[in-house]
């Protein structure tokens, strides 16, 4: 294992593995992610085919940047008047025969969602895509509890299937190409037809055929929201299949978790996001199912339906303004899409549920960076700061501004470890070095070595350690012929005094 | 307890949140007039481009079209509020018309039996070929558009507005609502967009015009 200079390191894992926290630092896990040819070339395809819809559809509309300022001004009141909106939502929802209940953290959340199923006498849900339920993994806690929960969002199922992780909000499977999902399913699917091709249509029928019953027979179905309208009492969930709409329309119970960020104050400001969201996400004028749901409606749908408000570390992030606008973040992936960091490593590599961009900055503020053994430290390095996510953000997100100041406050965590790294150990030097003219240029003697090093090709690829640090990630330029300071006193030097 | 604890947190969090001021500078209103021959024709061009199938018809042929356009099918479920000479084409060649409600309310069981629904429609967006079921008369319950394979909506030409915001406007927002673009798809392979998951396989839309 090799140290990359500029990326802190961390050594040990005090903290146990979560939903939004993995096992290894960025760079570690990039490291093994980079080296899959075939993650590589799955990724390199998916992301180019979504970033050239998604430009195309978003070239359409000659209003986009005005939508844009208003989805990024809406968030910004929602965060203001937060608990005056969830007051007005659950109001809203209790008045339409709804039930609302607030889960302060993950364990709660899971319990309250497991009393309702177990309260049905069900033992089994079906359940359309949720960031929110995985990020307090519901699915491994239902299992504990012997409630069988089956995802019905395609490329859930495949991950669900394969006994793999998501990688990507919006495509979980995205890792995965044709033959692979193909083979899960011959594995995982006992009634799957046995000469099934790698074709994606054969595929998607093989899906359908799979879940039909379960759909039909469901009686407890649990799903994310993408949208709360505040002053209606509303649920949006925005979807392709139709598979949300057989869990929001057939079951007789409907559980609804929902990060309490996801708030709109109006039924109106649907006009700005239903044009932001799919343009965004998937790339389309608008995705083929949109279903909103106010409480319970006599004689359809659901006659059951609660709504669980979980915070799991929102206010963390609620409490200063950056936290505050990296909660407007609509999940719609453009950030992924367009980060050629996400591109090489893959969303394992951040090891939570949101990767890419947004989870970059946004996971370390919902759990906190506790210190230089904390994994999620590593997170705001994940990034070349090009700022391509700030471009492509429907709510304009400055996630390039955020990563610098996480790191900061990475950096900042670290001061007065009792045991400096090579970073922190070559900054002192560097400091002491640069204080000092003369231990300057007697530094600079030093770079006529660097020549040498570099010889023919222009660049330094290898340093002996502890420089390796530095090498084992970049090249180092061939330092110039002579320094900046010996120039000046050559060519401008005379007769001028210090 | 939890509720109190949680909202005093939030409370705290968000003391010294501002708002930004909303510029809403974006288009709310198109170029053309609800209904308007060119709202009508890009909402063709809208759903012909996600693979939906598309007839218009003059107001006096509509039953004919109906009954032409159901001929792959050999059952239909309607909504009780439909036309009584709509429900007569789904009739017609003898397929079997079943009404939901009328005399019994059909089991999810029962739907997956039929082949084809058909039904109205509150409001259609040209610009993103949406079109939107509100649970009127005409349209019956969420689950009748929902489980048969086959969606055919009848959608009169004053129905169609050109933008998103006009289309929301119109409805009531605690209806149970289902925006419709399409049918349903996944691009959760490869990204490659296949048409026809678990909604709907076939969505055939009938644009009737005034006269």
């Amino acid at each position: 294992m090799s140290t990359y200079l500029g990326i802190p390191t961390r050594r040990h894992h005090d903290h146990p593995e979560s939903p939004l926290r993995g096992s290894q630092t960025f760079p570690d896990a990039a490291r093994t992610a980079v080296a899959n040819p075939q993650l590589r070339r799955n990724l390199a395809n998916a992301t180019a085919t979504i970033r050239a819809k998604r430009s195309m559809v978003v070239g359409e509309l000659p209003d986009w940047e005005a939508l844009r300022d208003s989805g990024s001004a809406i968030k910004s009141d929602v965060m203001a008047r937060l608990p005056e909106l969830l007051l007005q939502l659950e109001a809203n929802v209790i008045a339409r025969g709804g039930i609302v209940h607030w889960a302060a953290d993950a364990a709660e959340a899971n319990r309250i969602v497991t009393e309702l199923i177990k309260a049905t006498g069900a033992d089994e849900v079906v359940k359309v895509k949720s960031m929110a339920t995985q990020e307090i993994g519901l699915n491994e806690y239902l299992e504990e509890q012997g409630i069988a929960a089956f995802e019905t969002d395609l490329a859930e199922l495949i991950v669900q299937l394969g006994h793999d992780k998501p990688s990507h909000i919006l495509v979980p499977a995205i890792h995965r190409n044709r033959s692979e999902v193909r083979e899960i399913f011959l594995r995982e699917m006992p009634d799957v037809p046995a000469d099934l091709t790698d074709e994606p249509r054969v595929l998607a029928m093989a899906a359908r055929a799979h879940l039909r019953r379960k759909f039909l027979t469901a009686r407890v179905a649990v799903s994310g929201a993408n949208f709360a309208i505040a002053d209606t009492g509303t649920l949006v969930v925005v979807e392709s299949e139709g598979n949300g709409r057989m869990c929001l329309t057939l079951p007789q119970t409907l559980i609804t978790v929902m990060g309490i960020e996801k708030l709109l104050p109006t039924f109106a400001d649907l006009e700005v996001f239903l044009q932001l969201l799919p343009r965004s996400s998937t790339g389309e004028r608008m995705n083929p199912y949109t279903s909103l749901w106010t409480g319970v409606t006599p004689g359809d749908g659901p006659q059951e339906f609660h709504l669980v408000l979980l915070d799991n570390g929102r206010t963390n992030a609620l409490a200063d303004e950056m936290g505050r606008a990296a909660l407007h973040c609509i999940r719609c992936s453009a950030c992924l899409n367009v980060c050629p960091v996400y591109e090489r490593a893959g969303g394992h590599a951040y090891g939570s549920v949101y990767p890419g961009p947004i989870g970059a900055i946004l996971t370390p503020q919902l759990t906190g960076m506790d210190g230089h053994d904390d994994v999620n430290s590593t997170l705001p390095y994940a990034s070349t700061l090009c700022g391509a996510c700030f471009d492509a953000c429907p709510v304009k997100i400055d996630i390039p501004t955020m990563l610098v100041e996480l790191r900061g406050r990475a950096v900042d965590n670290d001061r007065g470890a009792p045991r400096p790294d090579g970073w922190a150990a070559a900054m002192k030097t560097m400091s002491w070095v640069m204080s000092d003219g003369k231990r300057f240029a007697a530094a600079e003697h030093g770079l006529k070595l660097g020549r040498l090093l570099a010889w023919r090709r222009g660049r330094i690829t290898r340093l002996p350690f502890p420089l390796s640090a530095w090498t084992s990630s970049r090249d180092l330029p061939q330092p110039p012929e002579q320094t900046f300071r010996n120039w000046w006193k050559k060519n401008r030097g005379a007769g001028e005094s210090e | 307890m939890t509720r109190e604890t949680m909202l005093a947190t939030i409370r705290a969090a968000t003391r010294d949140a501002v708002a930004i001021p909303n510029p809403q500078a974006y288009e709310t209103h198109g170029e053309h007039a609800p209904g308007s021959e060119a709202v009508i024709d890009l909402l063709i061009d809208r759903l012909i481009d996600y693979k939906a199938l598309v007839r218009r018809v003059p107001a006096a042929d509509l039953v004919h079209e109906v009954s032409q356009a159901l001929s792959p099918v050999q059952s239909v479920v309607i909504a009780d509020g439909l036309p009584a000479e709509l429900a007569a084409a789904c009739a017609e060649g003898g397929r079997r018309v079943a009404v939901d409600g009328s005399p019994t309310v059909l089991t999810a069981d029962d739907l997956d039996k039929i082949d084809a629904v058909v039904s109205g429609a509150r409001v259609a967006i040209a610009l993103t070929g949406t079109i939107i079921l509100d649970g009127g008369a005409d349209q019956g319950r969420r689950a009748l558009s929902l489980v048969p394979d086959r969606h055919l909506v009848i959608l009169h030409a004053a129905q169609i507005v050109e933008t998103v915001p006009e289309g929301l406007a119109l409805l009531n927002p605690t209806a149970p609502l289902t925006m419709i673009s399409g049918p349903s798809a996944t691009s959760d392979i490869e990204l490659q967009r296949v048409e026809g998951v678990h909604g709907p396989r076939t969505l055939e839309v009938i644009i009737v015009d005034q006269i």
